[in-house]
């Protein structure tokens, strides 16, 4: 097989046959390159954060996907994985960090809590009710208490093909 | 030292001081500090103060004080009754070190306000929440009931 098949974004590109050159339109690779780094913001709230933390470790690897590289300050991040619960207090510091990160951004809510509140729904007074609530868009979901190192792999995988089906990847 | 000693030597020094049901020291609030300053000394020497917390019985506010001798392995759960109207008790943070952020997380999710306190203000909630939120009288519009099944 050859090398250019291997890549995900394969369809996205055509080869001359016999040639050392291949055909592609600028946006393709744009979207190709955005969805092969993103990068992570190091940002953990609960026990979700336990599986995120696994997840950049050797048994499953991130780096696989090329969104290893956590990154300390959301001004260098693609991806804000909200992995935990949102407290009240919380909720705050998360809009201050998502407002930080540059465009284009995208935000996937790792575990139940992150998606609604999960088992804090119900009769409790310092929980958000999930990172919608705050007013912050959500592309991907994972269910999940806490979700398995290889759901949010599944979750990140879900991102990637989001990103390269964009219809506007120069936004 | 066995509880029984213990409770003995405090209630010899302390007529008010009352064993509860579940074998805690039961004092009435304005002889706290009195009762706190003789039980960090020697004999009794309690030098940690591990834990403060209430519970809202509705007619009253029970505060539970949990100490610990490090030095004598021995430990005492101290109970003081608060009335609801009234809610104030003398601080002990002068006598424990711990029982600055203690009290303030008391204060907090409950509301009692402890006299002499360095610095009484929130510690878990933001500093502008209203009300406290452990208090069975406690509402806010961002609770939803569990519906009953």
């Amino acid at each position: 097989m050859a090398v250019i098949e291997k890549i995900p974004a394969a369809n996205l590109i055509a080869k001359i046959p016999g040639g050392g050159i291949f055909l592609t339109t600028s946006e393709s690779v744009l979207k190709w390159g955005k969805a092969s780094s993103l990068w992570p913001l190091t940002f953990g709230l609960a026990c979700c954060a336990i599986e995120m933390i696994a997840t950049g470790a050797a048994e499953f690897d991130i780096d696989r996907f090329g969104a290893g590289v956590f990154r300390a300050s959301p001004r260098q991040c693609d991806v804000l994985i909200v992995a935990g619960t949102i407290c009240n207090k919380m909720g705050d510091c998360i809009r201050r960090l998502y407002a930080q990160m540059p465009e284009p951004k995208y935000v996937i809510a790792m575990g139940n809590c992150a998606i609604s509140g999960g088992i804090f729904y119900y009769d409790t007074y310092s929980v958000v009710k999930g990172v919608g609530s705050l007013g912050i868009e959500v592309d991907v979901f994972i269910p999940g208490c806490p979700p398995r190192p290889e759901n949010l792999l599944f979750g990140l995988m879900k991102l990637q093909e989001k990103i390269r089906n964009e219809k506007n990847a120069a936004k | 030292m066995q509880p029984s000693e213990i409770s003995g030597i405090i209630k010899a020094r302390f007529a008010k001081a009352q064993d509860s049901a579940a074998g805690d020291i039961i004092v009435p609030g304005e002889i706290l500090l009195d009762v706190a300053r003789y039980l960090r000394n020697p004999p009794l020497a309690f030098d940690n103060l591990h834990c403060i917390t209430a519970i809202d019985r509705k007619d009253k506010v029970e505060l539970v004080y949990t100490l610990y001798s490090i030095c004598g392995h021995h430990g005492l759960t101290l109970r003081v009754y608060l009335t609801q109207g009234d809610l104030n008790v003398d601080s002990l943070s002068e006598i424990w070190k711990s029982a600055d952020w203690l009290e303030r997380e008391v204060y907090d999710l409950f509301g009692i306000i402890f006299k002499g306190h360095p610095d009484l203000r929130r510690i878990l909630n933001p500093y502008d929440w209203k009300g406290h939120p452990l208090r069975k009288d406690y509402s806010s519009p961002a609770i939803v009931a569990k519906p009953k099944l």
